[in-house]
């Protein structure tokens, strides 16, 4: 049996300004190709993908650069028809210096893609489609970059029989899968029928949050009257994104502890790689760009771009004004789970959802008080834990205490932090409790 | 190799924060006490503001002196020592002599937070630990009413406000009593709109109920404050009080007087909220106000004292931390009582 939808929101949560009125109604604009694209093997969670080209080898756009290094890793596909320059430490997004492809683009190119003919999906079994999603290089791009073909491989005995599409996108500012589902909403259902075949899901739900009422009915006019498929509206919260909480949202259905989406039958994908999948499984076209939406205060012309993997993030700030000299904060991703960058000298990767610009003007540093159990942080906490004690223990390093309340169960979706009066950092602590407990646990 | 963008600051995230301090929460209860102050100038005069000055510049002056935390003087910043102050001020009866008020002051911010290691970290709400000493140490100065007057008699200095220090107290003041007193020692009941509009004697922000209730309710829809728990209290004095009052009409007040009577409304709406000394989880909020109530009613009407309010918060006070740990909320995902 399918779930059915029978909520449209979970508990707990946050209400931030959405801030997304800046780019929700921009269309999607294709960035002019750029001399050089960098492209480190770990776009991925899981293990770096492996090179097979050499230096000065000539590369086609769309063409296979590196291999999975691994079964939790993806193959990487150059986004442009040039030279491969070189294969070296670049800094990555992350800060760390790690092996990078760098290919010059071929300024003579046109930089079409050869059309390809469509790959007969439906006489793959489930472990060729499997294999194939992992050759077109998919990962989950709502920023966590989770190679998808992973969820798609079931352990013996798992049954899936419900597809959810995630269309939330509530992480403020972000418009990059809003404006996917508006512009491109054929895509986002083709994908996911393929997906939901291939499963065997027999229902696929798509959760939009109701800030996205045009996604909403665009996606509805191409489904039109199937039954198999549903648009679920959801009520706007954050961070109804996070896969339990948005199974939660839709069939009021919780995911046990330490379980996956899988264990009660369901799948959960970003919009944008349920379009990822329409391209490769349809036109043959691997994953070699994507949606990023640049934004933020300090963002002169705010857009959402179609952005080749690979291209320098200073390409796109300066494209879209951002580069002044009250330039503070550049934060790949959304605003509350993003990550800072050092240097905009790093590359556009398969996860990389947004460009934010802050100025000094936004980022206020206010004075930490202490805690006063206001117990706002309870109430905002998705996974209903005690932040607030968290918190306490944290400064007092007592990470056995911590554990025992369950620390391991925070999503870190930065809630309690956002919420808290005393400007406590309260999640950035937890995530220091997190790492030693992960390593107290590993020396037993 | 490309190093790090000139001026960017690194950051964890999130990087959005909600517009709300601490400090803003306690100017919004500074601002709800407002009317409260006011009433109390109305009808205790320039004593009401000598008295509240006094206790709030003791409470303020002990945390300057010993700063809990930081630099001398920043954590005045979270407004906590001045609301401390004005809470205990607005317990005291109007002819305090001032050093008592100061005295209260001074003890209730250091026993009842310095020690504790400052704001965050107390048990008993510090305002009435406060006046808990002062009630123990000048049990008579705290139970000497001066009665209440109009605007007109403003400049009129009530009881003993400018006593000197430790002289004995040689007031020919005319002393009025509390509407609780009158109930318990003569089986008088004050009438309805007296009470309401706060032309009883009493301490100074007890009198008028119905701004107690305008400044709570403000309070509790801005969300400043866990509204459960003065919801919780007033409906269980209510409850305990009608059960009584079921029994024996005629032994028995009213549960309406026991509710608008007294330091209740005060203390329900602007001391048992205190969240440093409140349960954490709403579950917890019902069941620390709810034996509030219970308690208030029993101290009224068995026990020896006229007024229940400051004891029944300091014992609920106390049992905050097993309410605590008693009521966790059940974590997303895992059955309840769960231990790992």
């Amino acid at each position: 049996m399918s779930l059915t939808i029978r909520s449209n929101s979970f508990r707990h949560g946050i209400h931030p300004d959405d801030h997304k009125e800046q780019t929700a109604e921009l269309r999607i604009e294709r960035v002019p190709f750029v001399a050089t694209y960098v492209l480190p093997l770990s776009q991925n969670l899981g293990a770096p993908s492996q090179s097979i080209v050499r230096k000065g080898e000539a590369v086609r756009r769309g063409q296979k650069i590196a291999r999975p290094g691994g079964y939790v890793s993806t193959a990487l596909h150059s986004p442009v028809t040039g030279t491969v320059r070189a294969i070296e430490p670049r800094r990555h997004p992350d800060g760390r210096m790690l092996e990078s492809i760098v290919i010059d683009a071929d300024p003579y190119d046109p930089q079409l893609l050869p059309d390809q003919p469509p790959i007969d999906w439906e006489s793959l079994t489930i472990d060729e489609f499997v294999t194939h999603v992992q050759e077109a290089g998919l990962v989950g791009m709502g920023g966590a970059a989770f190679p998808s073909h992973v969820k798609y491989k079931l352990p013996d005995g798992k049954k899936i029989e419900t597809l959810v599409v995630n269309g939330c996108e509530c992480e403020p500012f972000l418009t990059a899968d809003h404006r996917l589902m508006v512009e491109e909403a054929a895509r986002v259902v083709r994908g996911s029928e393929i997906l939901a075949a291939k499963i065997g899901a027999t229902k696929t739900v798509i959760g939009v949050e109701k800030n996205k009422p045009d996604g909403v009915k665009a996606l509805q006019k191409v489904i039109g009257d199937r039954t198999d498929i549903e648009v679920a509206p959801l009520r706007v919260k954050y961070p109804q994104g996070a896969e339990k909480m948005l199974i939660k949202a839709l069939f009021d259905l919780e995911v046990p502890s330490g379980k996956l989406p899988l264990d009660v039958g369901v799948i959960v994908n970003n919009v944008a790689t349920m379009a990822a999948i329409a391209d490769y499984f349809d036109h043959g076209i691997p994953l070699i760009e994507r949606i990023v939406t640049v934004s933020g205060p300090g963002t002169g012309q705010p857009a959402n771009l179609l952005v080749p993997i690979g291209t320098p993030i200073r390409a796109l700030l300066s494209h879209c004004e951002a580069i002044t000299e009250h330039m503070r904060e550049v934060i790949a991703g959304g605003p509350m789970m993003g990550l800072p960058l050092m240097s905009i000298d790093v590359p556009v990767l398969k996860g990389t959802s947004g460009l934010l610009v802050f100025t000094k003007a936004e980022q206020s540093r206010l004075p930490e008080f202490t805690c006063v159990k206001c117990s706002r942080c309870l109430e905002a906490c998705p996974a209903f834990l005690n932040p607030s004690r968290f918190g306490r223990l944290a400064h007092a390093e007592r990470w056995d205490e911590i554990e025992e309340y369950f620390v391991m169960d925070c999503i870190e979706c930065g809630s309690c932090t956002y919420t808290c009066p005393s400007n406590i950092p309260i999640v950035q602590l937890i995530r220091v409790a997190k790492s030693a407990i992960r390593k107290k646990n590993r020396k037993k | 190799m490309i190093g790090r963008e000139p001026g960017l600051i690194l950051e964890a995230a999130p990087f959005l924060r909600r517009e709300l301090t601490t400090s803003k929460l306690m100017r919004d209860v500074l601002l709800g006490l407002a009317p409260v102050v006011l009433a109390a100038v109305w009808y205790f005069g320039v004593s009401a503001i000598l008295v509240i000055a006094a206790a709030t510049a003791g409470a303020m002056g002990t945390e300057w002196l010993f700063p809990p935390y930081g630099k001398r003087g920043h954590s005045l910043k979270d407004g906590s020592a001045a609301l401390t102050g004005v809470l205990l001020g607005l317990t005291l009866p109007p002819g305090l002599p001032l050093w008592m008020a100061v005295v209260g002051g001074l003890v209730g911010m250091g026993l009842g937070k310095l020690v504790w290691g400052g704001l965050g970290h107390n048990l008993f709400n510090p305002a009435l630990v406060g006046r808990a000493f002062l009630q123990a140490a000048f049990p008579t100065a705290l139970t000497t009413w001066a009665p209440y007057g109009g605007i007109g008699q403003f400049f009129q200095v009530r009881g003993a406000t400018l006593a000197a220090p430790f002289m004995h107290m040689d007031v020919d003041a005319v002393s009025s009593a509390t509407p609780l007193a009158l109930m318990k020692f003569s089986g008088e009941s004050t009438p309805f709109q007296n009470l309401l509009f706060g032309s009883t004697g009493g301490s100074l922000g007890e009198t008028s109920a119905l701004i107690l209730i305008f400044a709570g309710l403000w309070l509790g829809l801005r969300r400043t404050y866990d509204w459960r728990i003065p919801v919780a209290i007033l409906a269980s004095t209510a409850a305990f009080a009608g059960i009584l009052y079921l029994v024996s009409p005629s032994a028995y007040p009213p549960p309406h007087f026991m509710i608008l009577s007294g330091g209740l409304l005060l203390g329900a709406v602007f001391m048992a909220t205190d969240p440093v000394t409140s349960p954490l989880s709403p579950r917890g909020a019902w069941i620390f106000g709810a034996g509030i109530g219970f308690l208030v009613v029993l101290i009224r009407v068995f026990g020896g004292f006229p007024e229940g309010v400051m004891y029944s918060i300091l014992l609920m006070n106390a049992a905050t931390p097993l309410i605590d740990k008693a009521v966790q909320p059940r974590v997303f995902g895992r059955p309840r009582r769960e231990k790992s």
